[in-house]
């Protein structure tokens, strides 16, 4: 059975959305979604990546981002750990190679574009979603500010203008939906990448490569295709030379798609609108009865007292 | 012109008893040179600069709200501690229209009015915390986010304080004398409570489900699938403690508005709200244990987090529990009250805890208390006990209504009459 997105939240929404309006269509938690048959991705191989910062550039110019004090060329900007920011929707990080001391092993990271984001799933106003095409994508017009989408991504991705008093947008990468992918065109930091580290394509068809490549180079890389199950599946993947855990990827995310945290809570809200009612009101009948049957008792006796 | 004078001088007579507790416009501002107003003066005058700093250079120039830590001290306490010290509407009305507990009855106006104005506050914390303030009713309009637990508590917040405004009208109706209005309002009281009972059930549980979204955020002893349960039930304590803290200190500086009577009643009520309190935190305290046991996560208790979680459900969950039991069976008022207070503090630490301190506990280098939101958080609750006293000194809520006590009497003797 064929699930669109949009009926896959309509179905986890009947509890919030719904059930205030007392439309209770299906019972919840039994369909599931497996992500859009056609969504495109980017396998990173990171035994490729040289840290040269070529991706952030032309992150920065495709996105027009501000100018950064330091130039894309400086590599003094990798001493630190950095973190997705307003300013830049994609960075690199080094860590110290395990294998060989004093090598380092890059990282390029970016909004990981879940199948199941936990951030559209948080948001309250739709404002972001997930594209039949793949990238997860946000929307200026109705955004209210109010941050939960950061709380929830499991990937400290989505960041906020925080100096902006009346327009704070919540940036992260689009996986150039607007100006390219939309239009079948590949990424600007894919494009812009001098070792081929990244490759575009269809999710599925990234899998077979990425099994493929650590198959045929079983010593070269670690057996796990990052993403693939992460979070239950993202449309960026990552295959390493070393654990993943050791180059600051998250590894505890586990592998349920994160609107299922809160799918059983809002399943209950229905039957809470529904028992309640009758519970407390039932208990407010059951104390206006007692309390006529006292009033009735006291006129009585009284009155038997008289005789 | 007669007719003209003569009405502006009802009105002007109308503002005199009504706004003006009964005094000339200079005699009334005279009135307010009072110390605690001049603090209050004081404190305002300080932080609005703060506030109107959020609307000229953004959020980060008053908060440490950040990428990483997006929901700062300031929305901790104005959402998620003040929406659980603003649940005692519910529970006194409940407990007093569903339940019968008709001793408590003097009690219910209070009750309701904090939970008004701890929710309009909430309102007004969102309003500064969120990014495009005005389109805070998008969720209910225009854009249905309905798979959000967020939506949810969005919704539920809007509908209650619209509930609780309806369930504290007689108090306003009386106030203006429309009468008819006041029994529109009375008759539909045990429908608002019910309703309201609902409403709260489903956002204060779902103030804590926003939590489950982020398993690998929030420390493991935190973290529990009862989340929506632990945030439930705490706001029971929570607003039964409200209630006690607040009769406390409006008893001794708002005596003149109490009723005799009232007065006289208010050191049992306030046993009765102790021991109701005391069975809820026990009740609570079993909770947190299931719920650790649940999580299986002992190895974690021997660690800093761990040792301040314990801090967390011994300090200010079991003990305020046997503190409040303990001043009930020695009937000891100043005990029961004193508790109150504590266990506010010991709700405001959980909140604090599951919203700030151990989330992102993995992350290094956080900082909790930034100065600035301490400057802005007092000066709002400042501004919410002058917008409480405004209202108390004004409308019948320690007492009844002169008035409308008698029309209620009749009415009673009316439909006695009809019944028998």
């Amino acid at each position: 059975m064929k699930i669109s997105r949009r009926k896959f939240f309509k179905i986890a929404g009947v509890a919030g959305g719904g059930s205030i309006l007392g439309k209770v269509k299906s019972a919840l938690g039994v369909e599931q979604f497996t992500g859009w048959p056609d969504r495109v991705g980017v396998l990173t191989d990171l035994t490729r990546c040289v840290g040269c910062r070529s991706c952030e550039a032309a992150c920065n110019e495709i996105n027009k981002l501000p100018q950064p004090k330091i130039p894309f060329e400086d590599q003094s900007v990798l001493e630190k750990e950095r973190r997705a920011d307003a300013d830049y929707y994609t960075y690199v990080n080094r860590y110290p190679d395990p294998k060989n001391k004093g090598q380092w092993i890059f990282r390029k990271i970016q909004c990981n574009h879940c199948d199941e984001p936990a951030c559209a799933s948080a948001c309250l106003v739709k404002a972001l979603r997930k594209t039949p095409e793949g990238p997860v994508i946000w929307n200026e017009k109705v955004c209210i500010g109010c941050r939960y989408c950061m709380t929830a991504c499991p990937f400290y991705v989505p960041a906020y203008e925080y100096s902006n008093a009346f327009s704070p947008n919540v940036v992260k990468c689009t996986m150039c939906y607007d100006a390219r992918t939309s239009q079948g065109k590949v990424p600007a930091c894919v494009e812009a990448c001098p070792m081929e580290v990244m490759t575009f394509g269809k999710r599925r068809d990234l899998i077979q490569a990425a099994r493929k490549r650590i198959m045929d180079h079983p010593d070269r890389y670690v057996d796990h295709i990052y993403g693939e199950n992460e979070v239950g599946g993202t449309c960026w993947l990552y295959i390493s030379g070393v654990p993943f855990e050791k180059l600051g990827f998250p590894t505890d995310v586990g592998t349920k798609p994160y609107p299922e945290f809160t799918r059983g809570f809002l399943s209950m809200v229905p039957a809470v609108l529904v028992v309640w009612p009758a519970l407390l009101g039932g208990f407010y009948l059951f104390t206006k009865n007692r309390e006529r049957m006292a009033d009735e008792e006291e006129e009585i006796i009284p009155e038997e007292k008289e005789e | 012109m007669t007719e003209y004078v003569g009405k502006a001088n009802v009105f002007q007579s109308w503002i005199k008893e009504r706004i003006l507790l009964g005094l000339s416009l200079k005699g009334y501002l005279r009135s307010l040179w009072k110390p605690f107003n001049i603090v209050a003066g004081i404190i305002i005058l300080i932080g609005l600069p703060f506030i109107i700093m959020r609307y000229t250079q953004g959020l980060g120039a008053v908060t440490h709200a950040s990428n990483d830590q997006p929901w700062s001290l300031f929305l901790n306490w104005g959402l998620f501690t003040g929406v659980p010290l603003a649940a005692t509407g519910y529970i006194m009305a409940s407990a007093v229209y569903l339940f019968g507990q008709k001793d408590y009855h003097p009690m219910v106006r209070p009750a309701v009015l904090t939970g008004f104005i701890g929710y309009l506050f909430a309102v007004i914390f969102l309003l500064v915390d969120l990014g495009r303030p005005w389109r805070l009713p998008y969720p209910m309009i225009s854009s249905f986010g309905t798979a959000s637990v967020l939506f949810l508590v969005a919704w539920h917040v809007a509908l209650y304080l619209s509930t609780q405004f309806v369930e504290f009208c007689p108090a306003v109706f009386e106030w203006l004398g429309a009468n008819r209005f006041r029994r529109w309002a009375i008759g539909v009281t045990v429908g608002a409570t019910i309703f309201g009972v609902i409403l709260s059930t489903l956002h204060q549980s779902a103030l804590g489900a926003l939590f489950l979204l982020a398993p690998g955020k929030l420390h493991p002893l935190w973290y529990s699938e009862f989340l929506p349960l632990f945030f439930f039930v705490s706001s029971i304590f929570a607003g039964l403690s409200v209630i006690i803290a607040e009769s406390t200190i409006t008893s001794r500086f708002l005596k003149h508005r109490y009723s005799s009577q009232y007065l006289a009643r208010l050191p049992g009520l306030t046993l009765g709200l102790g021991k109701a309190a005391s069975f809820v935190l026990f009740t609570y305290f079993g909770l947190k244990i299931v719920g650790l046991a649940h999580g299986y996560h002992w190895n974690l208790l021997n660690t800093p987090y761990g040792y301040w979680f314990l801090v967390e459900l011994f300090g200010f969950v079991l003990l305020p529990s046997f503190l409040f039991a303990f001043g009930v069976r020695n009937r000891s008022v100043g005990l029961i009250r004193f508790t109150a207070f504590f266990t506010i503090i010991g709700l405001a630490v959980n909140r604090f805890n599951v919203s700030l301190i151990a989330l992102n506990w993995q992350l290094p280098h956080r900082v909790f208390f930034y100065w600035k939101e301490v400057i802005m958080v007092i000066t709002i609750i400042t501004i919410e006990i002058l917008v409480y006293r405004w209202i108390v000194n004004r409308l019948p809520v320690y007492r009844e209504h002169p008035v409308y006590r008698e029309v209620d009497f009749e009415e009673d003797l009316l439909t006695k009459k009809a019944m028998v």
